[in-house]
């Protein structure tokens, strides 16, 4: 048995999934003839729901006997769109699909191009893409500690988590010139340099994280609400997790440990020290646990990429490829060539070799991957996104055997879906 | 790393660093057992499908022939540098494979499909797979035998065709209330 996962767990002989249908927790058919099984419909608006997300739930009393998940209406069909784009005006397109952790999709799906075109990224681009990618963990971390506390009732955690999101989109805004949505990675590099006044102000806020997430410690593990709202519910097992495909902080609170940034390490996360926080209980506590240490290692992660890119001052920032990024604007009005380059790429896109590539991030959700396969044309032939949201939602059924109505909302809350992702 | 006891492989290739095993989709899930059992992928990624209905000819730009000959009418924003290698058949699904273990592996299943033609369900292998294969099923339209549960996912139970292939129209969806009387 591999040192990842926890010697207990059997793979495959999941349980608590209820079978044939893992996603589908079904009424027991000798309880289903009594009267007192009511089917009530959760969503797909509803205020304690994660976004657009329908729920059919048989009760029992208060007891949750029968339950189905339905999603897709947030279906905005963004792989068929892509196809009709080019390459580069594509990127525009992944920020928009998982919307609370935008920077982690734009990543992956530019890492895709980059794989295909084979072309090297310089140094200060990794390390930036890195830094941007752990503050966008800890904005989405913070989305969902908010919307989360916000649902078992405890509002004040939702306005403290808020504060420090705003801090982070800032940060994005100074850099990108948005808040969400950044679009500033290209294939090759970054879109712009960064600018001086970013460091003084991603270190106050390095400074200041560890402190903000203790002070979210402190209101919720002092709850006595929150406790047992959330210990002991929405139990999935280490083989279940592996089972059905989890990943991310569902995976590593049931006792899985696996990060992709460890165990297949890719921008510069092998050059940087931080921890996997591994929870073992498979509870909601357990995931709120491991949301709360990896904001704390994502902050170390960050005031470390902050130290190595103070130290790249007027390095590029992009690849000097001219058939694939954009030549410098200054050159424009001097150089025919840039010109013609400028022109080709803007007008026609470039063009991305033949092939298919599989390429997959540790998100702040778990492993979000794309799959793209390129014609050799300026266009994405098919582009699919392993969405960690649709995955986790997944698990619903099987976190909410013997389950409550109360905690239903604790459980979907801890699975971290969002439905931009689930839905795409 | 060897595949060569893959249940009904056909045969193995290696671009960008990723290996894709092509397999016999009659055996899919006797071969992906075998991997789950037997090569430690314990984690199913991901299942997708791929069209390639009209791979190859969107036409090339400037001075490259196509497989017809030069085509100088061709829209240059539409075209290869080169034309691509022909497919054997028109759908592909690929399951994408992961080894959770201390020495991590992806290794990618891929399975052609001619239109109309079914696919046996992995669910009984993943159960992860349950949702994979209805998302196929609903955007691509290839069927699972076997599924426990396959209906439509993200989409309406009564829409008609399924919209990643490449002959359904992008705009083709109706639009309610156009007909102005």
């Amino acid at each position: 048995m591999s040192s990842v996962i926890p010697a207990r767990a059997a793979i495959y002989e999941g349980t608590r999934i209820p079978s044939p249908i893992p996603t589908v927790l079904a009424v027991d058919p000798a309880q289903h003839d009594l009267e007192d099984i009511l089917t009530i419909n959760f969503g797909p608006n509803h205020p304690s729901m994660h976004g657009v997300l329908r729920l059919i739930v048989d009760l029992d009393g208060e007891r949750i006997a029968g339950l189905e998940a339905v999603i897709g209406y947030l279906h905005t069909g963004f792989e068929k769109t892509m196809e009709q784009k080019t390459w580069w005006k594509g990127i525009t397109y992944p920020t928009r699909v998982d919307y609370v952790a935008f920077q982690a999709n734009e990543l992956v799906f530019v890492l895709a191009i980059e794989q295909l075109l084979g072309i090297e990224v310089p140094r200060k681009a990794t390390w930036m893409r890195q830094c941007l990618s752990e503050l966008t963990r800890i904005h989405s971390h913070l989305v969902w500690l908010g919307t989360s506390a916000l649902e078992l009732g405890a509002i004040s955690v939702f306005w403290y988590a808020f504060r420090e999101r705003d801090v982070i989109l800032d940060l994005f805004e100074m850099v990108t010139g948005v808040r969400m949505h950044t679009r500033y990675f290209q294939a090759g590099g970054l879109a712009e340099d960064i600018p001086p006044g970013f460091y003084p102000k991603a270190r106050a806020f390095c400074e200041r994280m560890p402190k903000a997430v203790d002070e979210y410690e402190q209101l919720l593990d002092s709850q006595q609400i929150w406790l047992q709202r959330t210990k002991r519910v929405g139990l999935l097992s280490a083989a279940d997790a592996l089972a059905l495909g989890q990943s991310g902080p569902v995976l590593r609170a049931s006792g899985v440990n696996w990060d992709l940034r460890k165990s297949m390490p890719y921008l510069a996360y092998d050059e940087v020290e931080f921890n996997v926080p591994v929870y073992y209980n498979g509870d909601v506590y357990d995931r709120y646990k491991v949301h709360m240490d990896e904001m704390r290692e994502s902050t170390r992660i960050v005031a470390q990429c902050l130290e190595r890119l103070e130290g790249m001052e007027g390095e590029p920032w992009i690849a000097d490829d001219r058939k694939v990024v954009l030549p410098p604007r200054e050159e424009l009005h001097t150089s025919m060539e840039s010109l013609i380059h400028h022109f080709k790429i803007v007008t026609e896109g470039y063009r991305v070799p033949e092939g298919e590539v599989y390429v997959a991030i540790e998100s702040p959700r778990g492993e979000s991957a794309v799959y793209v396969c390129s014609d050799g044309g300026p266009k994405p032939w098919r582009v699919k996104f392993r969405a960690p949201s649709l995955v986790a939602l997944e698990a619903t059924a099987t976190c909410m055997t013997d389950a409550y109505i109360a905690d239903f909302i604790a459980v979907v809350g801890s699975l971290d879906s969002v439905m931009g992702d689930t839905d795409r | 790393m060897d595949y060569e006891g893959v249940p009904g492989l056909v045969e193995t290739r290696e671009a960008f660093g990723e290996t894709t095993l092509v397999v016999d989709p009659a055996r899919i899930v006797e071969a992906c057992t075998h991997l789950r059992d037997a090569e430690g992928f314990n984690f199913c990624s991901d299942v997708s499908a791929v069209d390639y209905l009209g791979w190859g000819e969107r036409g090339v730009a400037g001075y490259i022939g196509t497989r017809g000959g030069r085509d100088l009418h061709a829209p240059g924003s539409q075209g290869h540098a080169r034309v691509p290698e022909p497919k054997p058949k028109r759908f592909a699904v690929n399951y994408h494979l992961l080894a959770v273990a201390d020495e991590p592996r992806r290794v990618r299943v891929q399975a052609w499909l001619d239109d109309g033609d079914e696919l046996a369900s992995v669910v009984s292998v993943w159960p992860t797979a349950d949702w994979h294969e209805r998302e196929i099923w609903d955007l691509m339209g290839i069927g699972f035998t076997g599924h426990p549960n396959l209906r439509r996912l993200l989409l309406d139970d009564d829409w008609e065709g399924h919209p990643l292939r490449k002959d359904y129209p992008v705009g083709g969806e109706p639009v309610r209330f156009s007909e102005a009387e």
